[in-house]
């Protein structure tokens, strides 16, 4: 236990996660709607148009995040899942998967909205572009994911089989990556679907930043929303969960 | 406990696998089957135009092993778990990723070493030229250990659940990608006359550390899914 500090250590009692979920989701909700409200007012309205792409390119302010997040999501949901397992601490199973729904969406968001950015700027929906590539098998690996999730009947067994599947995920990541760009340029060379942007202005910048942190936050609300509600079906016959709905109950 | 010891428990277990596997030969000779009709169907869906097939039979010959591979596995564990055996395993004193070394072992040998064999064959009927057969050839020996390896892992999680076999191709074959993008690639460059070393080099490392990290994942799977 000397690992975990005091604090973390109480804060993982489904008891007090419940709480604490409900409260940082309704902040983190709020925050979230704040900055996409100021991000969307920049991105859309009050930055300049790209000088070759015009107005298409204010799709990226929803897009690159939703890609970034798509990666981020994965990290969280495997170390989450494999912190659950080793120390057995049920909010953290909870937090992962929670995550993995959310994780498929905004991937499923980064790939749709690439085609929709592909369409003006390549000329067609799809192309066999290693990033495009690489965020389509990570939507399988969420979509694996959330299968043996669903699969497994028994609550305990389902959250430490995919905890192992999301190790195993997380290593393969790079590997997948890494070889799908290789195969890519080996395949097309340098085409100009490599969308390079080696200097993104500051006004374009600051508006993608804001909405990042967006992201981020919406995931949260998001996130502690689920799990609570995960947390609440782990525990329905628990002595705090009929107290809790007791209370509730009775007012 | 001793080396001999362990290395007894390896091989009695490697060969009483090779024993059922023999025993089975029919069950053993299904997903080979697979691989040679999956292979023969491409030509009669597309053109049989010679060029056409030379440039498809790399990326065609793999994907076929893939899913012949994916057919073959759920067999690893599929009978051992029917019948307690799998369980007797996990209480033995030896080390379980070992022995799910061993049984990876007994697999490759009983469906990748086959697939060995057969490629030429079909290499011949797609058209590809000599001078592809040794790349061929080199990328499924160093591949099919890997799909082996990995597979394993997928058959661990899933050996208890019903509709397993769907579920396992799914959490699977994102994870064989890069080996059918390597292995694939090395063909088809060896056909256009290319260097194909780096590309035997990144399957030769990908199966090192396949076979150093996946016994143990699958003898942490076996545990979860027996619990």
């Amino acid at each position: 236990m000397s690992i975990i500090p005091n604090w973390l250590y109480r804060l993982s009692s489904p008891k007090n996660f419940y709480r604490f979920a409900g409260t940082a989701s309704n902040w983190c909700g709020w925050i979230a709607l704040f900055l996409f409200v100021i991000g969307l007012y920049y991105g859309l309205i009050n930055s300049p148009p790209d000088y070759q792409q015009g107005d298409t390119t204010r799709i990226m302010y929803v897009h690159v995040p939703a890609a970034w997040m798509s990666m981020f999501v994965y990290m969280v949901m495997a170390i989450s899942a494999a912190v659950g397992m080793i120390w057995r601490i049920k909010a953290s199973t909870a937090f992962a998967n929670a995550s993995a729904p959310i994780g498929a969406m905004f991937t499923a968001l980064a790939l749709a909205t690439g085609m929709l950015w592909g369409k003006p700027m390549w000329g067609t929906y799809w192309v066999w572009d290693a990033r495009l590539t690489s965020e389509l098998i990570l939507l399988f690996l969420y979509l694996g994911y959330m299968a043996l999730q669903s699969a497994i009947d028994d609550r305990e067994t389902a959250a430490r089989a995919t905890a192992i599947l999301a190790l195993v995920g997380m290593v393969n990541i790079p590997i997948i990556h890494y070889s799908v760009e290789w195969w890519n340029t080996l395949h097309q060379g340098a085409t100009v679907t490599k969308l390079d942007k080696p200097s993104i202005h500051i006004s374009m910048l600051i508006p993608l930043l804001i909405m990042a942190v967006a992201f981020k936050f919406y995931y949260l609300s998001n996130v502690f929303r689920r799990a609570r509600c995960e947390m609440l079906e782990r525990e329905q016959d628990k002595l705090w969960v009929r107290e809790l709905l007791g209370e509730n109950g009775s007012e | 406990m001793n080396e001999a010891r362990l290395g007894t428990a390896f091989v009695s277990l490697l060969r009483r696998d090779l024993m059922l596997a023999y025993r089975h030969r029919a069950q053993m000779l299904n997903p080979l089957l697979f691989f040679v009709i999956v292979v023969s169907l491409f030509p009669l869906g597309l053109d049989p135009e010679p060029e056409l097939l030379h440039t498809i039979a790399p990326g065609v010959i793999w994907v076929a092993a893939l899913l012949a591979a994916m057919l073959s596995l759920d067999s690893m564990f599929r009978s051992d778990f029917d019948d307690g055996s799998l369980e007797q395993l996990l209480l033995t004193p030896h080390p379980l990723p070992l022995l799910v070394l061993a049984k990876v072992v007994a697999h490759w040998l009983t469906s990748g070493l086959p697939l060995l064999v057969l490629a030429p064959v079909l290499g011949v009927l797609l058209n590809l030229g000599s001078e592809s057969l040794f790349p061929l050839l080199a990328t499924l020996a160093l591949g099919t250990p890997i799909l082996s390896l990995i597979g394993s892992i997928g058959v661990a999680l899933t050996v208890g659940l019903r509709g397993g076999g769907v579920l396992l191709s799914l959490l699977i074959l994102p994870l064989y990608i890069p080996v059918l993008i390597f292995a694939a690639n090395a063909v088809g460059n060896a056909g256009a006359g290319l260097d194909i070393t780096g590309q035997l080099a990144f399957l030769g490392s990908l199966l090192a550390l396949a076979s150093a990290l996946a016994p143990l994942a699958t003898a942490a799977a076996l545990r979860i899914s027996l619990n």
